[in-house]
């Protein structure tokens, strides 16, 4: 399959599993910032790891924090390759913008409705710079 | 799409130093994402990015440094997670402990104010009636916006000094008078008289607020002539906590609303809440996460920080008496200072209080670790915080149950109709 999205931070490509998550989540208290393990006790994928994964995310809960922890990820190489949005976070995405301005490598980040996330989880999905998302034939 | 002006443009390539620039393109692409679509001047800030989460932290504030950027505008600082105004001991690891103190210095360093307090509104900091200002730390957000009707969003880590090194903020949100307005109603008139004009109810009463409104807007009927600025800070606080709340307008008592019509924009409310004491009741229980015990290890005040006036208020309590339980009260240099002159900070330490400036004991490891320990605090932030943050269990109270407990050196409660 085949898909465009709209662009929300530019990046390279990037190739990774996806990650579909099925609830939304609060990055701040709910993943740890060391080594990107799901750690909010409510989370259906409560122990899942984000880093090295396309991550999608039907929903983000809103923390002023959220964009440190992503920070913290990709200082520490556990941020995921490439970031799936229902709706742009802007807290969330800054910590992405900051990390540019680090001139640390920055995951892309691109729009994709909720609806069609599910469909990407657990097969291997490639982000291509200029907003094209496939999944690898099986 | 976010257009800027010439001169942000100039800026964001850096005519004014790669720091001035760095932090004109953060909050420009920060407009982008926000669908703002400008960037409009600010007032002042209210830094709560100088408290360490993690080594990137403190590089990010490194490199605005090192790229010459200063803040533009009047910026005071929040809290941090050591405190160089001494007092208590906080256990943190060497690492952490040299790198928080690094990001501590980096602010400073960037000119703002080494005020390190979550109530900058009670040391000096208070922007006027309708200025727009970028402010971080959500009880501060809440009590500048609702209290003193300056204009703000809930400006987080690194958008809060970036906004305060451009001088500028993103146009969107509650800068714009259409977003301020309240589309929800909280009718507290059925309560008594007794309970709207106590402490202890407010953040009972913030609680409900956060989890009711979430971000919409209130109005709260009913408070007139109940309030007090501290009660306010209260309020805000729980809300801040318990849901999405920037702003909330109490008719008849904050600028903004100077009757309920006013607060509405002469529209009917979509929403209608009439608050009932079973309701209250509901929300108290849910502060308290200890169940049925006696048990108290420490008791924990000033969240947000203590004004002097609540100090005033644990001296009239303890009445020269001393405690059998720490009780750890936290606050800022502004009221610390006052205190000394006085001999008082002295006479309060040596009673069995243990002063917490500069930070708090939620946001840096202070409570010593106990196996079930109890918290009491009469601070609904700290209700909401402490379980996750310190591992201790919670006890709500007021602030006089607070200090009978911290003397008797268990759960003292004292008479009280919920309704």
């Amino acid at each position: 399959m085949g898909l465009i999205a709209d662009i929300l931070i530019p990046g390279k490509d990037a190739a990774g599993p996806c990650l579909a998550l099925t609830a939304p989540i609060s990055f701040w208290g709910g993943v740890d910032p060391r080594t990107g393990d799901i750690i909010d006790a409510r989370h259906p994928e409560r122990g899942r790891n984000i880093a090295g994964t396309v991550l999608a995310l039907p929903g983000t809960i809103g923390s002023s924090s959220a964009s440190a922890v992503l920070l913290e990820l990709v200082h520490a190489g556990k941020a995921p390759v490439a970031i799936l949005m229902d709706a742009p976070d802007a807290i969330l995405l800054l910590g992405l913008v900051v990390a540019r301005e680090m001139g640390w490598p920055t995951p892309p980040a691109l729009r994709l409705p909720a609806a069609q996330q599910q469909a990407l989880s657990g097969r291997r999905v490639l982000v291509s710079s200029q907003g094209a998302i496939t999944t690898e034939a099986e | 799409m976010v257009e800027l002006s010439p001169e942000e443009r100039a800026i964001a390539a850096g005519t004014q130093g790669e720091g001035a620039a760095m932090a004109m393109r953060i909050v420009a692409e920060s407009a982008r994402l926000m669908g703002a679509p400008k960037l409009i001047p600010v007032a002042s800030a209210h830094i709560d990015g100088a408290l360490y989460h993690g080594d990137s932290g403190t590089l990010f504030a490194e490199k605005l440094v090192e790229g010459g950027a200063k803040v533009a505008v009047r910026a005071t600082l929040n809290v941090g997670a050591l405190a160089p105004a001494g007092c208590a001991a906080i256990r943190l690891a060497a690492h952490e402990r040299d790198m928080a103190a690094r990001m501590m210095r980096a602010y400073e360093a960037m000119g703002c104010e080494p005020s390190w307090t979550c109530a900058p509104y009670q040391a000096g900091h208070r922007p006027k009636l309708g200025s727009d200002v970028a402010w971080g730390e959500s009880n501060a957000v809440v009590f500048c916006n609702s209290v003193l009707g300056a204009r703000t969003n809930r400006y987080g880590d690194f958008l809060d000094i970036a906004c305060a090194i451009a001088g500028r903020a993103p146009d969107y949100g509650l800068h714009q008078p259409e977003n301020r307005l309240a589309t929800l109603v909280i009718d507290v008139r059925g309560l008594s008289q007794a309970l709207r004009a106590s402490d202890v109810f407010y953040p009972v009463l913030g609680t409900i607020l956060g989890r009711t409104a979430g971000s919409a807007v209130a109005v709260i009927d009913g408070l007139q002539g109940c309030t007090t600025e501290d009660r306010l800070k209260a309020l805000g606080a729980a809300a801040a906590s318990a849901g999405g709340v920037g702003l909330f307008h109490i008719a008849g008592v904050t600028p903004e609303a100077p009757d309920l019509a006013t607060a509405l924009g002469r529209q009917p409310p979509r929403e209608r809440i009439v608050l009932t004491a079973p309701e209250v009741q509901a929300a108290l229980a849910r502060l308290s996460t200890a169940g049925p015990t006696e048990r108290v290890d420490a008791v924990a005040i000033g969240s947000p920080h203590l004004s002097l006036a609540e100090i005033d208020e644990v001296e009239r309590l303890l009445a020269g008496r001393s405690l059998k339980t720490p009780l750890y009260a936290n606050t800022g240099r502004h009221v610390l200072r006052p205190l000394e002159a006085g001999g008082r900070r002295k006479a309060l330490e040596e009673a069995g209080v243990i002063f917490v400036a500069d930070t708090c004991v939620v946001v840096t490891p202070i409570l010593p670790e106990i196996a079930g320990a109890v918290l009491m605090t009469n601070s609904g932030k700290f209700a909401h915080y402490a379980p996750g943050n310190t591992g201790y269990a919670v006890t709500y109270g007021s602030l006089a149950e607070c200090v009978e407990s911290a003397v008797a050196g268990h759960l003292v409660r004292e008479p009280r109709a919920w309704a």
